[in-house]
């Protein structure tokens, strides 16, 4: 047996099951109990075999690894997935040189030192490829979890038959704005409504951009066939809105949310009287 | 080429737009319409575009001169059932249907017809299309 | 960052049916690409002014439509050509409101507003090439 044939891939396939057994080993460990051993080994058997199938390529872009990286994505977005962190995601290859180390001492075989350098590069690679695939899937979560609370955040409520209310709280970006109004605008279709008050009290500050989103509301809940009254106006927004050179037009404006809901009440044909029974 | 049908309810003409309108039969449903509307002396006329997916400025230019047309020959024009993309899209584009009536449905488009409710107008703006 | 860019398809824009039968491509990739309704209907809506600017003031062209990938957005790439006379003054026929004929002339200022990327290429007898991409939010 010469030396030049001793490669990394002979010397796994040697000691496949020693190797499996270390590395499941060492990968449990890192994990601390949040991965079953059966689980990890078969894992990692599937990733030994896929690695193997590379035939010593020190590539990992070649297509020999197609399998290789596609089962490491995978588990490298389960892992992001599931809450893990970078470091307890990529162990799960790292540790396999880890788990050769650990043979070729007990065995105190020298050609495998060699064989394990090779290995080790494309290790090195393998992780960090984890790590990429990882942090990708991270971002991917953080913005579902954005929209997901953007919708949270936007909730269109009815006040009576025929009309909706939309009150708005915080800092509106443009972004923001237009989740809103499509919920406001889908609500009014789907409630079959023809009124609708967007309520602004809690909003802290009005721009151009903002404001033109809310008259292009206007406008689009016009084309449906419903009225929108813009309500809440604090003084500080008015007079900003007069300064940026806003035009609202023609569009019905009222001090509060209840001089809104009146007017809308009277558009609909409906008034609110005194019964002469209460107390007031 | 097909043709949209126009269907005759008491004094209103009903047309539903099922079909992806393309731009010569949008142009005939101008025609008919006119042609509907003096020989059966209609009061209204009721486009129901519900099903209709976009409204570019062709169609939205069709359904205005549409509107237009009527009301020189003694009839109302109400469009229901525009779908919220839609009018986010119409917008977007400039087009805000100035003059055109609207309701949410076809049975609230009659109403309104009917006179038994005001509906919503848009104010007709002096150059008749463009709000910014 | 990965981009890369799918075969484009090309689409004949020769009669009032092919403006249709684009519009009903563009629409399918965007569902495809899961963009939501109003990105949907905005890009289908541009699709249908600038094939109609094809077939009418250039005379008849094609549509390339393609699917785009910038670091895993997917996004949709479209372009208009015509071999017709071209648009003489382009700063005007980018104004609200300027039309040569037909619609209201919203064709190109509407287009573009509902779009993330446009960009004209003409001149008088060269014909017009015009490119519109929108990115999924």
């Amino acid at each position: 047996m010469s030396e030049e044939t001793y490669d990394w891939v002979r010397l796994l396939q040697e000691n496949r099951d020693d190797v499996l057994a270390r590395w499941t080993e060492i990968v449990r460990g890192s994990l601390a109990g949040r991965m079953s051993a059966t689980e990890s080994s078969h894992d990692l058997r599937e990733v030994l075999d896929a690695l193997l199938a590379g035939q010593g390529s020190t590539d990992v872009r070649s297509p020999s690894y197609d399998g290789l990286r596609s089962l490491l994505a995978e588990l490298s977005r389960t892992r992001a997935r599931q809450g893990f962190t970078p470091t307890e995601t990529a162990v799960s290859v790292f540790a396999l040189k880890e788990a050769v180390l650990g043979l070729l001492q007990a065995s105190g075989d020298l050609r495998g030192y060699r064989a394990f350098a090779d290995l080790s590069g494309l290790v090195d690679e393998l992780g960090l490829f984890m790590v990429e695939t990882y942090s990708a899937t991270r971002e991917t979560v953080i913005a579902e979890q954005a929209e997901s609370l953007l919708e949270l955040s936007t909730p269109v409520v009815k006040l009576w038959d025929g009309i909706v209310a939309l009150p708005l709280v915080g800092t509106l970006d443009s972004a923001r704005t237009q989740v809103v109004m499509e919920a406001l605008l889908q609500a009014l279709v789907d409630t079959g409504s023809e009124h609708a008050i967007i309520d602004i009290t809690g909003v802290a500050a009005v721009d151009t951009q903002v404001a033109q989103h809310l008259l292009k509301t206007v406008q689009a809940a016009r084309l449906l066939g419903a009225e929108c009254i813009i309500s809440g106006i604090r003084p500080q927004i008015a007079q900003t809105v007069v300064a940026l050179g806003i035009e609202f037009g023609d569009i019905q404006t009222k001090a509060n949310l209840s001089d809104a809901m009146l007017l809308a009440l009277r558009r609909s044909g409906l008034d609110v009287v005194k019964s002469g029974r209460g107390r007031g | 080429m097909d043709r949209v049908p126009i269907l005759r309810i008491g004094d209103v003409l009903l047309v539903s737009i099922q079909v992806d309108l393309q731009d010569d039969i949008a142009l005939a449903l101008q025609d008919d319409l006119s042609q509907r509307i003096v020989d059966t002396g209609a009061k209204g006329v009721l486009i129901d575009i519900s099903a209709l997916e976009i409204v570019d400025s062709f169609v939205g230019r069709m359904i205005s001169t549409t509107a237009a047309v009527s009301r020189v020959l003694d009839a109302e024009t109400v469009v229901v059932g525009m779908q919220p993309a839609v009018a986010i899209t119409l917008v977007e584009l400039g087009l805000t249907l100035s003059g055109v009536r609207t309701a949410l449905d076809v049975d609230r488009g009659l109403a309104i017809l009917a006179g038994r409710e005001s509906g919503v107008v848009a104010e007709a703006d002096d150059d008749d299309q463009l709000d910014d | 960052m990965t981009s890369s860019t799918t075969e484009p398809t090309t689409y004949a824009v020769a009669a009032d049916a092919d403006v249709v039968r684009v519009r009903q491509a563009v629409r399918d990739l965007a569902v495809q690409a899961k963009f939501s309704l109003v990105d949907q209907t905005k890009l289908v809506t541009a699709t249908s002014e600038l094939a109609r600017n094809t077939l009418v003031y250039g005379g008849g062209g094609e549509a390339l439509v393609a699917l785009l990938d910038k670091a895993g957005r997917p996004g949709i790439e479209i372009w208009f050509r015509d071999e017709g006379p071209g648009i003489p003054d382009l700063d005007l026929a980018l104004t609200d409101g300027w039309t040569s004929g037909g619609g209201m002339g919203l064709g190109l200022s509407g287009a573009k507003r509902l779009v993330d990327e446009f960009e004209v290429d003409t001149a008088p007898d060269r014909g017009t090439r015009v490119r519109i991409v929108k990115w999924r939010r």
